[in-house]
């Protein structure tokens, strides 16, 4: 099997991207028409407020053995760092002693933590549903051929990244390589039973698209793709998400470069949809970084705009989460463009 | 004027409707009614639409439509195809006028 290329990091390579202070600016510094905060104020009737917590989605850290141009992450094989223990801990606590009902589990390639299975078997035992963030290459590692049987035993939701059904789109935003070990874990789960109708083992699969321009419509793409993969690889699969891609970390570096990003951002925001700012999944999810501090959603969390709180003082009850006031910004635009983005696909009629 | 095609234009075509806007608004109805999905697709309509924005050479559409083509899920070979046929219809149309010169040069000939 070909070997997966992977390039350095934003952070190793000590771009000034590296920086979220950076990444900030630039987008503060492009004119745009409208201000996200004004847009969902106007189509909410209000400033944008969390409702119950729905999802915790637990950032495990950054390692990964991709470096995906797209990345919002900066994730890549030589970033370090990796949530500790104790952190893990305070995440297990405050599933115990909430209702919320599932966890999403996210890096970097999740799969990596040394900790991975213990968290899905004891987040499990507490009855919530799991979801892996998988970047399906991840289980040629001979220390992860057998996670198709250990997800299908548990139970997990598979939500496994694919921007395309043929190699080159792949490939392009994924790294040389990517398609083919994409393809062969595709296989793996669908040998465990993923993907197919009435196995109650669900394989997701997430799209965004290869360059500055929004996603198609799902349910279209959706039925090319199952049409496609299963005549080509004779793979199958549950749903497949469309994201939008979000100007943040690799992504915005290829939008700066590419002399994109100006465009691309007016593109976001004359796509704005009122109908997307009910459903964005930052207010209902709760994001928690590597290092236990807390987020309205990923995105946030790369662009270290913090709720305020870390996980301790949730675990320990200091912390009130319900009805607090979204962190906002140009970026958030990605979220409500055409049909809505989200860690669960579209979120409305475009 | 320093140039007959700006990239900054396309985005100003509603001005269009600034001294006609009656035609404009019907124009506007009739456009979105033709590219919603039919009998056939958005994605099929989109790739129409890129060859005969080639076919007719008309920048502003090659660009407005090569990002529709993208955004409705087409991919690069797809609109390649799709330019391709726009070509073989301007070629082949060029080269079937070619039996009007053969009957010019029938009956001028001995």
């Amino acid at each position: 099997m070909a070997r997966i290329r992977t390039l350095p990091t934003l952070d190793r390579r000590g771009h000034p991207l590296s920086s979220s202070g950076f990444q900030r600016a630039a987008l503060d510094a492009l004119p745009l028409a409208h201000a996200f905060h004004d847009a969902a104020a106007e189509a909410a009737g209000g400033p944008l407020r969390a409702a119950n917590v729905e999802v915790l989605q637990i950032n495990v850290g950054k390692r990964c053995n991709q470096s995906c141009r797209h990345c919002h992450v900066d994730a890549g094989p030589d970033r370090a760092e990796v949530m500790p223990r104790a952190v893990l801990e305070a995440c297990l606590q405050v599933l115990e002693r909430s209702r919320i009902p599932t966890v999403d589990v996210t890096g970097g390639a999740p799969e990596l933590h040394p900790a991975f299975r213990k968290i899905v078997t004891r987040a499990r035992a507490l009855g919530r549903h799991v979801m892996d963030r998988c970047n399906l290459t991840v289980m040629r590692l001979a220390c992860n051929a057998d996670l198709p049987g250990f997800f299908a035993e548990h139970g997990v939701e598979v939500i496994a990244s694919l921007p395309w059904y043929a190699r080159r789109r792949t490939d392009a935003q994924r790294g040389e390589g990517v398609f083919e070990a994409s393809i062969e874990a595709l296989r793996a789960l669908n040998r465990v039973g993923y993907g197919h109708e009435g196995s109650g083992l669900l394989l997701q699969l997430v799209t965004n698209p290869a360059g500055a321009f929004l996603p198609a419509n799902q349910s279209a793409l959706e039925r090319d793709w199952k049409r496609e993969l299963g005549r080509r690889y004779g793979v199958y699969f549950n749903r497949l998400y469309t994201i939008t891609n979000m100007p943040i970390s690799r992504f915005l570096e290829w939008l700066l470069e590419s002399d994109n990003l100006e465009g691309y951002m007016a593109r976001l925001v004359a796509a704005f949809n009122p109908a997307a700012v009910s459903g964005l999944m930052c207010r209902s999810t709760l994001s928690v970084g590597w290092d236990g501090s807390l987020y309205d959603c990923d995105f946030n969390q790369m662009l270290e705009l913090p709720i305020g709180s870390s996980i301790f003082d949730l675990a320990a009850g200091r912390a009130d989460l319900a009805g607090r006031a979204i962190r906002v910004g140009p970026h958030c635009f990605g979220c409500t463009a055409g049909a809505g983005s989200s860690c669960g696909g579209a979120t409305a009629a475009a | 004027m320093d140039s007959y095609y700006k990239p900054d234009d396309l985005p100003r075509f509603p001005e269009m409707g600034k001294e006609a806007p009656g035609l404009w608004e019907k124009f506007l109805g009739w456009y979105r009614a033709v590219f919603a999905e039919g009998a056939l697709t958005e994605r099929e309509k989109a790739l129409i639409a890129l060859g005969v924005a080639h076919a007719v050479q008309c920048p502003y559409c090659i660009d407005a439509f090569s990002r529709t083509c993208l955004e409705k899920g087409a991919d690069p070979e797809q609109m390649t195809e799709a330019v391709h046929v726009a070509a073989a219809i301007r070629g082949g149309a060029t080269l079937v006028h070619g039996l009007q010169m053969r009957a010019h040069v029938h009956r001028l000939s001995m």
